[in-house]
This record gives C-alpha cells, structure tokens and sequence, in this order.
C-alpha cells in the first residue's frame, strides 16, 4: 500500500475527459514522477488530490483516509503541500513572515485567534523559520519583500514553506517550468537533498526529461487523461509506447 | 514597555502627547484674532476627530489587513448608537454600559452580516455590505420606527425613567461618568487665548488611546500577520493549512465592534441617534478617512479622519462675508474676481475640495498622508546627508 492511493479516478468538464481512470500509487518515501504531454491532464490530477477539485468518480486515500470531499486546508492539514507551478507566495510579506506562517499553521491548526501576542516574540516560530531560510540557503534575503525576489529564489522559498510544515507528501507541479538552466539544476539539487535528509514523499509533474531521469524512483506516464505506464526510469526510457506517446516528440 | 516595540512606543507616546494636549494645539489662534475661525478646540469637534478616529482605526482593521473593502460599515456605527441610547433610555444614564452595548450590539449585528458577506470577495463583498447598510438604513427610517424613532430618531426624552437613577419628576437625564456631566468643561484663559478642557472630550480621548493601543497589538500578533497573509495571497494561505474564512470573519466583527464602540461613544457625548447615521455617505466617510489617511497604516486613519472632520466642520463654515472680508485689502474688481474663485471651495463647497485632496492624495501618495509624512522625513534626512558629505573634502583613505 502506498501513501497515496489514486482509484479510478475520472474528471469531465464538459464534453472533454480530462482525467478517465487513473490509478496511481505513491510509495512511502520515494519520488515519483507523473510525466505527459500537454494537455494530458496532470495539472488537473493533481488539482484533485489537493481539494481544489472534485473528481465525478474514484477515491483518492491519502494514509488510509479519503481526501475527497474536504478543503485544500484541511487536505493540507492532513500532510500535503503543494507547489505551483508558477510560485504562490505572499509577495507583500516579508520573506521572514512568508515563513513563519506555515511554521504558525503546523503549530495552531487551521485557524487559533492570536490577536494580542506579538508574533515576533513567538521565539520556537522565528527560530524555526529562520533555520528553514538557513536550510533554504536564504538567510541573507530575510527582511526582503518576497515580491522582489527572483523567480529561482520564489520557488526555493515556496518550498521552504512547504517543508517548513513537515509535510508527508509534497507535490509539485511542474517546478522548473519557465527556469534557466541554472535555476532549474539549483532545484534539482535542492530536492535531491530534501528527498535524502527527510522522511518525506515526492510526487512530481514535470515536462523536462532531464529533471525527471535525474529524480524519479518511479514514472508515471500520462497520455490523454489515463495512465499508461508505470515503472522504473531505465524501462521508462525505452518503452515503446511512452516513446510513441511522448518522448517521441524529442527523440 | 507594554508589549510593544520601540517604534511602535515611540508612535504611541505620541499620539497620546498629542491627544492629551489637543485643546491647546487645536487652539493656536487668539480669539480676537481673525483666524480664530480656524481654531478646532472646541469640545464637539474635539469629540467627532478621536470617534471618528476610532471608526477609522477599526475600519482599517479589516480593510488595511485583509483588503476586504466594506462599505456600509456604518450600519455597526448606528446599530451601536442605537444599542447605548436605548440602554440609557431605559437602564442607566452612566456612559460605560451604553458604551458596552454599543459594542456588544454591533458586536452581534456584523457577525451575521459578515457572515453572509464574506461569502463573496472583491467588489462583490462591497456591494453586499453596501446593500446590507442600505437595508439597514431603509428599516430604521421606516418599519422599524417603534424601535429606532423612524425619522425623527431617538433623543432621551423628560420622561424617560432609566431603572438606576435618581431624577426629579419632569427632570431630563444626561449622559455622565459616575456623576460626571459628559457636557462639563474647564476653560483656560491665557492672554487672548481660551483653552477648553472638556470632560466628554477626554473620556472619548482615553477610549481612542485604547483603541489605537489594542489595533497596534493586533497588527503586531500572529493574528495580524494571518490576515496580512489573506490580503496578499488566499491561494497560498489555503494550502498552507489554514483557513480563511474565520479569520476574516473576526477581523470583520472587530471592526464592527470598533464601529459599534464609535456609535456608542457619539451618543454617550451627543444623547441622540437618527438612521441618517447609517446612510451609505456615512459608511464612504471612513473610507475616504482611511484612504486619504493611508490604508493598512497605524496612524494613517486617525489622520484622515481628523482631516476629513477638520473640514466638515471648519472649512464648510466659511462664507462668502468672510472671504471678502480676508481679502478686502484688494481693489474692488481684483476683490470680486478672487472671491469668485475661492468661493466654490469653501462653505458647502467644502466637498469639492476633499475631493480634489482626495484625488492628489491618491494619484500622488498612494500610501496617503502618512506616506506624505514619510517621505518629507526622508527628504530632510537625505538633505542633512547631503551636506554632511559634501561638506567633507578630506580623502576618504
Ligand atoms: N478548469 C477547466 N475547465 C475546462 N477544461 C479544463 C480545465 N482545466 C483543465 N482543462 C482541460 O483539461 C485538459 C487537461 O489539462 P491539464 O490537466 O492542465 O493538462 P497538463 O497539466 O497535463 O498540461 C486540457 O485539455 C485542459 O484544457
Ligand atoms: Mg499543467
């Protein structure tokens, strides 16, 4: 059993089928790549494993517990985060205050009113953001407006925030998208290391080979809302089908 | 020194010192002077400036922190107002329970309108608080006129009986602090000077310093920095774990309950209530105070709503006698023309120029006065440096 349990999961909107069928299982401490040529449907696979939708059939058990019919924090509550694919931060916060608040969210839950305390005063809080910035290798940028940033140093922070709540599962959705070729080995390493030094699940999206053959312990292949591999990277590369579907595109 | 941090102690002090002191600041013209006019120490504007700077402070609570744009906050302002008269009317003519059930009123009225309003966000959320006001308004004025007094309002009346009181047959009551008339003032004579210290004055200036203390911890609190994180990225904050959706509600009711503070407080100085207090120019009032201020600012509305009060109050009193009489020094024509000029600013025009101070303040200083503060603070700052290294012509090594 994995951590992740995806059932025939189905998703129409309108007359296109978006998502028929999927099944996919996510093993405890691996990571686990969900590949596909555009348009195949993983961005809506994964907006359904995280409450933003609701798919019309299927069950999705995350840890033996059905995620469906809950909210994004609430699913998140239960231990995924999620990535975007262009970085979601709080661009008029402070890089210290982006991470505090998911430190603020592990510790009070969903909603806690502390209204009166003064959140800089919260020592556990600041100490644990800012060891996260350190891990991040971003303690110099602290009390920078998180707008101003890079867009490399975006996505690091967004994932800092992610494992900041000590997540099971986190997802990403196509993360080097749109990168330079620095940026997206920068996070390459940087996930590497996250995936070496914690106990946690990566599921990935991605479109560039290149970051999946250097991460993944197992592939999905994604063609037109259904699943058709799943295996190891080195048979991955050479199945027919997937070069018909996929990588024939670039081979 | 009370939780607060050294700048924020600073601003604190502040805004006490000034407040404290604002009979004799307000009053910087002697009476016999021309200018006299443009005194403002005089207790009802006293009054109206630290209210209505609590409406301004409680409004910017929400909309400075969350971006959530009300407009009919006003509603919670007149609910208050209605909530304390009536507890004077009939329990007790002390100020602090009819304060308390202002806000415990408005307290109660903006968590079902929240919740209801706060199912929308942007524009939407506006024009369903808006409505709500509207509402509001419609059914004090008309449906509801044996519990609002419909158009003619509420005023304490010779025979009401509050049950804790000792008045005469036939005696009106008044609002007091433990005896203490709200309307019982002191006056300095210095020179040609007349400084009024009024005791309503001071109780309304005491409740604004708590006010402000209360809204700069909130800023301060995690709490504060939730709702920080709301206004600038909802996405994130849901898949970060939390939820939205109480956290605006409550800093909607405070916000409410700040409105409902400043209702209660209007009455406990001015014992009378009518529904025009709710009218949707009243709930675009502390917008404007908190825009023209600098929105998600500590002092910013306190400043807009002194301004905008400033205003209403003192430049809508000028006429057209006094312009001719400033510029009477002029040749007749020249005299004429001018006035003619000036003229649709002043008096009721007072409007028009709000607007256009509005229009700079916005265009020019997104960040309101207090940005316009800031950045004259800046320029001499930068001045100084200027000089300090121009001035030195001795090699660096
Ligand atoms: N909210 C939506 N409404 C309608 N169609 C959608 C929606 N989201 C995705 N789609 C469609 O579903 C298909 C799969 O999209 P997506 O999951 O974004 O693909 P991928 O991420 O693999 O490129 C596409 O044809 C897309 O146009
Ligand atoms: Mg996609």
């Amino acid at each position: 059993m994995g951590i992740l349990e995806v059932k025939d999961v189905g998703k129409r909107f309108g007359g296109l089928q978006a998502l028929g069928d999927v099944n996919l299982s996510v093993k405890e401490n691996t990571v686990h790549a969900i590949i596909g040529p555009n348009g195949a449907g993983k961005s809506t696979l994964l907006n359904c494993l995280v409450g933003k939708l609701i798919p019309d059939t299927g069950s999705v058990m995350f840890d033996g517990q059905s995620v469906l019919g809950r909210t994004p924090h609430e699913i998140n509550q239960m231990g995924i985060s999620r990535v975007f694919q262009t970085p979601e931060i709080f661009g008029d916060l402070t890089v210290l205050e982006n991470m505090m608040i998911p430190c603020f969210a592990k510790r009070d839950g969903a909603f806690r009113m502390r209204a009166i305390e003064d959140m800089m005063r919260e020592k556990d809080i600041v100490e644990k953001a800012e060891s996260m910035l350190v891990d991040m290798n971003m303690a110099d940028k602290h009390h920078m407006h998180a707008a101003s940033m890079s867009r490399g140093d975006k996505r690091r922070l967004e994932i800092g925030m992610c494992l900041a709540q000590e997540p099971r599962l986190l997802l990403l959705d196509e993360p080097t998208a749109g990168m330079a070729r620095a940026d997206t080995n920068n996070t390459i390493d940087l996930l590497k290391q996250i995936s070496d030094e914690r106990d946690i699940t990566i599921a990935i999206i991605e479109h560039d080979m290149h970051v999946v053959f250097s991460l993944a312990q197992r592939i999905t292949v994604l063609a037109q809302g259904t699943p058709l591999v799943e295996d190891d990277p080195e048979n991955i590369k050479g199945h027919p089908k997937v070069r018909e579907a996929y990588l024939g595109e670039t081979a | 020194m009370l939780g607060l941090n050294k700048k924020d102690l600073q601003l604190m002090l502040i805004v006490t010192g000034l407040t404290m002191l604002a009979p004799f600041i307000l009053n910087p013209f002697p009476e016999s002077s021309g200018m006299a006019q443009f005194n403002a120490g005089y207790p009802d504007l006293m009054q109206r400036f630290v209210i209505f700077g609590i409406f301004a402070i409680g409004f910017n609570l929400l909309f400075g922190l969350t971006g959530y744009l009300s407009f009919g906050h006003a509603a919670f302002l007149g609910v208050g107002s209605y909530g304390a008269i009536w507890m004077m009317k009939l329990v007790s003519l002390n100020v602090i329970p009819a304060i308390f059930m202002g806000v415990i009123v408005a307290g109660i009225f903006s968590v079902a309108v929240g919740y209801i309003c706060l199912r929308r966000s942007g524009i939407y959320f506006s024009i369903l608080t808006l409505a709500f006001a509207q509402m509001s308004y419609a059914l004090a004025y008309s449906v509801l006129t044996p519990i609002t007094g419909g158009e003619t309002g509420l005023q304490i009346k010779s025979t009401d009986r509050p049950i804790f009181s000792s008045l005469e047959e036939g005696e009106t009551g008044r609002a007091n602090l433990f005896g203490m008339d709200m309307r019982q003032s002191f006056e300095l004579n210095i020179g040609d000077w007349l400084f009024t210290f009024n005791a309503g004055y001071y109780i309304a200036a005491i409740v604004m310093l708590i006010a402000f203390y209360v809204s700069i911890r909130i800023f301060r609190s995690p709490f504060g920095l939730m709702l920080r994180a709301i206004k600038s990225n909802q996405t994130r904050m849901s898949y970060t774990g939390l939820n939205p959706r109480p956290h605006t509600l409550a800093a909607f009711v405070i916000s409410g309950m700040y409105a409902g503070l400043a209702g209660g407080l209007l009455v406990a100085m001015d014992t009378q209530v009518g529904p025009e207090r709710m009218f949707w120019t009243a709930s675009g009032e502390v917008v404007l105070m908190t825009i023209l201020g600098g929105v998600g600012t500590l002092i910013g509305p306190v400043l807009g709503a002194g301004v905008i009060k400033y205003m209403e109050n003192i430049l809508s009193k000028i006429n057209k006698d006094v312009l001719h009489e400033w510029f009477a020094f002029m040749p007749d024509g020249l005299e004429d023309f001018i006035v003619f000029l000036v003229y649709p600013f002043i008096g009721k025009g007072w409007h028009l120029t709000l607007g256009i101070l509005f229009m700079l303040v916005v265009i020019f200083l997104p960040g309101g006065l207090v940005e316009g503060g800031q950045r004259i603070g800046k320029w001499i700052k930068n001045r100084g440096k200027a000089k300090d290294t121009g001035g030195s012509t001795e090699p660096a090594e």
